[in-house]
């Protein structure tokens, strides 16, 4: 559990200066496939399906714990692009107070360039997985 | 090769470019696209006769009335039906088989009776008798397939019992696209008094069909697969089974009279065509059978073959890539592939490719139960037709190479 040095839009804002060096969809998905590869500590025994987050295409777990009024993500996917992006949103949300989190506009993965990842006709476990990222943060304000 | 230029000029959509680059549309089995008379038809329907067929006297009314109602003919004559009464207009394949498994099993499923569909169905083959069996209290049977994804048609005779009333079964998965043996299980079918609908969804696209050759019950399939307008499809079914189903949604034109006390039900096949039509949509069935009559030229049969063997070969034969629905002979297949790759998801390669210009359609692709059989939880899947060209099968197995490179 990493505690976070910067604020979240600071963080944010890290990602989208990171993206933007990409000017070809190629080397976005060579690094968000990177990061998805890299992203593995996600324990196979926490695979459940009260973790789950189905979607038609890609399958998402996500679980969280709550330390000293922070939430604390961890997520895992089957498909590799759509984990990258995880390691994107928990690198921004994980390790936030439930208002920091509120306090988001979820845009990130717009600014970067991806958000037909994110489109609900993808109906993939990514537009799930943010809108659970919203609820647990207001559950546990 | 100049038929397919020829073709390919008639399909707006298929000249334009995505992300910069040429479209290489592969996803034809879930719609295809739309060639220009269908689109000119569309337009003329809105533009010049735009009025709510069969009741009104004036000038528009007729048109509009004239072209729906010739597209019934045409669709009659397309798949040789009986009469023209026994063509049903609907909103697409699935509306066709839910029309079916509700009127049918008003009619002719009670408690204790059985229903058999297949293993290779899609789910708007499965639910709709899902749904009648819950209602009635009456039993859902499965035909298996086997590991290649052929039925196991062997296994049907056993299957059906005094209590089976009818099976559905596809004509071509849309998963594994093989040409199943339709006539024969009809035959096998009613031999037992079991009535059969078939799902032509991709038969139809495909194959000649002769519903009197078959001698299937029901043929239903859908507009927007065969170069028609979306929200169109067809039921065929046999006059002696629809004259004796109750309408399934009543109303609008429906009807013979109607007083508080009781209403009769108009003649076939308007008995199951409640409300206002979508009379525009339906009258591009009469261009959309032309363009599917046109694909069956000699010329560009021999294209899509060799385009077929062609994607079959390199799939088969990489040790990367399992395909499912395996032929054991090449006109057995459609040009449809749905296979995994080891070690990289459907869903990554789905997006790296549209990435790069091909439109594929990758998931559970509307049959969790195939998809279960095969223990995978989604595929991915390449779908051709006649206007695809040698280069863009070329050009896909080089971009998949290319994407399970970027992935494993």
């Amino acid at each position: 559990m990493e505690k976070q040095t910067k604020s979240l839009q600071e963080t944010e804002s890290d990602v989208v200066d990171e993206f933007s060096m990409f000017d070809e969809w190629l080397d976005k998905y060579e690094y968000l496939i990177e990061l998805g590869k890299s992203l593995t500590d996600y324990p196979e025994e926490k695979k459940t399906d009260e973790r789950l987050i189905n979607g038609c295409q890609s399958r998402v777990w996500l679980d969280y714990k709550i330390d000293g009024g922070r939430i604390f993500f961890n997520a895992d996917s089957d498909a590799i692009i759509t984990k990258g992006i995880i390691s994107l949103l928990i690198r921004i949300y994980s390790g936030r107070t439930p208002e920091e989190i509120l306090s988001s506009d979820f845009s990130v993965v717009d600014k970067i360039g991806l958000k037909e990842n994110l489109s609900p006709t993808r109906a993939n476990g990514l537009v799930s997985m943010i809108a659970r990222i919203r609820e647990i943060a207001a559950e546990n304000r | 090769m100049a038929a397919i230029d020829d073709i390919r000029s008639v399909f707006p959509a298929l000249s334009r470019k995505v992300y910069g680059k040429n479209l290489v549309y592969f996803d034809n089995a879930a719609t295809v696209q739309r060639p220009q008379p269908v689109i000119d038809c569309w337009n003329r329907m809105a533009v010049d006769s735009n009025a709510n067929i069969h009741r009104a006297v004036h000038r528009l009314a007729e048109e509009a009335t004239e072209a729906y109602e010739s597209a019934r003919d045409t669709v009659k004559n397309f798949i040789n039906a009986a009469s023209r009464e026994e063509i049903v207009f609907t909103s697409g394949a699935t509306a066709s088989v839910n029309l079916v498994a509700f009127s049918f099993g008003e009619a002719f499923i009670g408690e204790g009776d059985e229903v058999i569909v297949t293993e290779a169905e899609h789910h708007s083959d499965i639910v709709p008798w899902q749904m009648l069996c819950l209602r009635k209290g009456a039993a859902l049977k499965v035909l298996p397939v086997d590991d290649s994804g052929h039925l196991k048609v062997e296994e049907l005779k056993s299957l059906i019992s005094p209590r089976t009333k009818i099976m559905a079964v596809t004509h071509i998965s849309n998963v594994l696209g093989l040409v199943n043996p339709v006539k024969e299980i009809v035959a096998e079918c009613h031999a037992r008094g079991v009535a059969v609908l078939v799902d032509g969804a991709q038969g139809i696209v495909h194959q000649n069909v002769d519903v009197q050759d078959m001698d299937c019950d029901f043929y239903v399939f859908s507009g927007h697969k065969m170069f028609a307008a979306t929200g169109t499809g067809v039921l065929y079914g046999k006059k002696k089974w629809l004259d004796r189903m109750p309408p399934f949604m009543t109303g609008g034109e429906m009807v013979g009279t109607v007083k508080y006390t009781g209403t009769t039900f108009a003649p076939l096949p308007m008995k199951f065509e409640a409300g206002t039509q979508n009379f525009a949509g339906a009258a591009t069935l009469t261009p959309a059978v032309q363009t599917a009559v046109s694909f069956r030229s000699q010329e560009l049969m021999e294209n899509e073959d060799a385009v077929k063997a062609y994607l079959l070969d390199k799939l088969l034969n990489d040790s990367r890539i399992h395909l499912y629905g395996v032929p054991s002979c090449l006109d057995e297949k459609i040009p449809l592939f749905s296979f995994s790759v080891t070690g990289a998801h459907h869903e990554d390669l789905a997006l790296i490719m549209d990435k790069m210009g091909i439109a594929l359609r990758s998931g559970q692709m509307c049959a969790e139960p195939l998809m279960d059989r095969f223990g995978v939880t989604g595929m991915l899947r390449a779908s051709l037709v006649a206007y695809n060209t040698m280069e863009e099968a070329e050009y896909f197995i080089a971009s998949l190479d290319k994407a399970i490179k970027m992935l494993i």
